[in-house]
């Protein structure tokens, strides 16, 4: 490796854009060039898909009469988001704490400074990435889910009947939300293992630990714990008697992750690096 | 220009940096000289906005770091080579630095073929060997082509090629009016390499001085001349008020006098001189002389022993 000890001239005009222009181009450059970031967003459209693909062919024909009356077909064609939201939850704090694993997030903060308007970029740049792809994804499993599903087998499964569009799209913001939910955990704790630990653990054990509660709290407690609370978005029509409507329940789950994201941005100035 | 004023700051009961001040200048290079521990870590990463200090204040031409809007047009640095995501190339990790500081993304090939990186550059980082590593920080130290440069340890990992490379290179960009500030615990390299040094020990400052001056105090220069009539000489000399004691070689150690007094003296009386050499102590052993009391972590048994070099 043989180099020129020249210096080049000063050169480096400035671009055009604004600052915050040129921070939400960096984060998106950071996003797209690591391998992670395509293969979270494959594994997550792939369940998505995939499980649509089974639950139309496989689960939706061996429903009962009366089970066909009951089911959510949203949330039996959005089955996938079970898993899905593992790849979302993961990829939100790993954008955060994948650059604290590697020592980068000295590079970042040195390169800019004002670390509130650099995680505010990095927030909009990662909802906006998941936005798009999680809404996409919901919305290619619901259609692959119609044209899997056998004939006769289910009723009001259009797009156009009533609440299926919007849990459909719900299925994004739920997906969308969880991964900010990651992020904002990622900044406050800066440790991978960490951060997907938490969010699996609030997603997971406030229902286990719901069942030892007799049974009247539970009714009060029970539609505010985050999973819970998030999944109405995506039901189509109602069957719980005391879960939250669609985006009550949407609104309580953006709340956590808001407290989240809200808490590492207090957070992010007073530390060292 | 870095100024530091009384740089402190703790970690838990530790002063890692303690009412630490000084001065880097532009057009020179300076070398940041401590043993480990001695807070030169600590100290870059305060000047770079990382760490907040407790007390006291650093600024880089006039103005904390963290008031830069694009701090990377201002101060380029290489703190740690391997700190970089292993799964992106190159010149993809030159390219959201650049995007960040509104640096065209054009300059991101500028300054690999610059560091001798042309060929890797569509290369994942986690692949690079450290001294490509070292090479790729150099890049983006440089990529918004600042007025100050800040290198910590950056000839680790090196060839000699590399090594020598990085002196020209640090040398050209002090030549240019540029900052530039290294710390390494090569000494050899830094006497080839810094014009002003800043040497601190646990947190404090030691010395700040020129090489030239730091050298020129050591206790252990003297001058080395062998004579014919070396018994005569030293007389003459030590009735002149130089010390004079005899190596065991025969040649004579002279201090308190120059050589230019020595060679004049040996002249007039007619004495033949076979060597009139000066013996500057070398930076590692003026380093190792300041630096003894405040080095934190010493094997057993290890004084410095390196023999002195000939100017």
């Amino acid at each position: 490796m043989t180099a020129a000890t020249v210096l080049a001239p000063p050169s480096a005009p400035t671009t055009r854009r604004g600052d915050f222009g040129n921070l939400l181009r960096a984060e998106f450059i950071k996003l797209r060039t690591v391998r992670s970031t395509y293969w979270t967003l494959l594994i997550a459209f792939a369940a998505n898909i995939g499980f649509a693909v089974l639950a139309a062919s496989v689960i939706a024909p061996r429903l009962s009469a009366h089970d066909r009356a009951q089911v959510d077909v949203v949330q039996l064609a959005l089955a996938g988001i079970h898993l899905s939201q593992i790849a979302y939850g993961v990829l939100g704090a790993l954008v955060v704490t994948g650059e604290y694993g590697s020592g980068m997030i000295r590079a970042t903060f040195a390169a800019v400074p004002r670390r509130r308007v650099l995680l505010a970029a990095k927030a909009t740049v990662f909802t906006g990435v998941t936005l798009v792809t999680a809404t996409a994804s919901t919305f290619a499993a619901y259609l692959a889910f119609q044209a899997a599903l056998p004939a006769n087998t289910l009723s009001g499964t259009a797009l156009s009947a009533p609440g299926i569009a919007r849990a459909v799209a719900g299925g994004g913001l739920y997906l969308t939300a969880l991964g900010l939910l990651g992020f904002g955990l990622g900044v406050i704790l800066r440790s991978s293992a960490g951060a997907i630990a938490t969010v699996f653990g609030l997603l997971f054990v406030p229902p286990l630990l719901l069942d030892l509660l007799p049974g009247g709290w539970k009714n009060d407690v029970g539609p505010y714990i985050p999973m819970e609370a998030g999944n109405q978005v995506y039901v189509a029509v109602q069957h719980e008697a005391v879960a939250l409507a669609p985006w009550t329940g949407f609104a309580v789950f953006c709340a956590y992750a808001a407290v989240a994201v809200a808490t590492g941005l207090a957070v992010i100035n007073r530390r060292d690096v | 220009m870095i100024e530091a004023v009384t740089l402190t700051k703790h970690y838990g009961a530790v002063k890692a940096v303690d009412g630490l001040s000084f001065t880097v200048p532009s057009g020179t290079v300076t070398g940041f000289l401590g043993p480990n521990g001695a807070g030169k870590s600590t100290t870059m990463r305060m000047i770079l906005g990382l760490d907040t200090p407790d007390a006291g204040t650093v600024t880089v031409n006039g103005r904390r770091y963290a008031g830069y809007r694009r701090p990377l047009r201002e101060v380029g640095a290489l703190l740690d080579a391997k700190a970089v995501a292993g799964g992106r190339s190159a010149r993809n990790h030159l390219r959201w630095l650049a995007a960040s500081n509104g640096i065209p993304a054009a300059r991101a090939d500028e300054v690999l073929r610059q560091v001798g990186l042309g060929s890797a550059a569509g290369k994942l980082v986690g692949g690079f060997s450290l001294g490509m590593a070292q090479r790729l920080g150099i890049a983006a130290a440089l990529l918004g082509d600042p007025p100050v440069l800040m290198f910590d340890e950056p000839v680790n990992g090196l060839d000699p090629e590399g090594v020598a490379w990085i002196r020209t290179l640090l040398k050209a960009l002090a030549a240019e009016g540029r900052t530039v500030f290294l710390s390494s615990h090569l000494m050899s390299e830094m006497a080839l390499t810094a014009d002003r040094l800043v040497i601190i020990g646990r947190g404090r400052l030691i010395a700040q001085t020129s090489m030239a001056d730091l050298l020129a105090e050591g206790t252990g220069n003297h001058i080395r001349v062998r004579a014919a009539e070396a018994a005569e000489l030293a007389t003459a000399l030590t009735g002149r008020g130089a010390r004079v004691t005899t190596e065991p070689d025969g040649a004579l150690r002279v201090t308190g006098a120059t050589a230019d007094e020595i060679g004049e003296l040996a002249r007039v009386r007619g004495f033949g001189l076979a060597e009139l050499a000066e013996q500057q102590m070398s930076l590692e052993q003026r380093y190792m002389e300041l630096t003894h009391d405040a080095a934190e972590y010493t094997a057993a048994g290890t004084a410095p022993t390196a023999a002195l070099s000939t100017k």
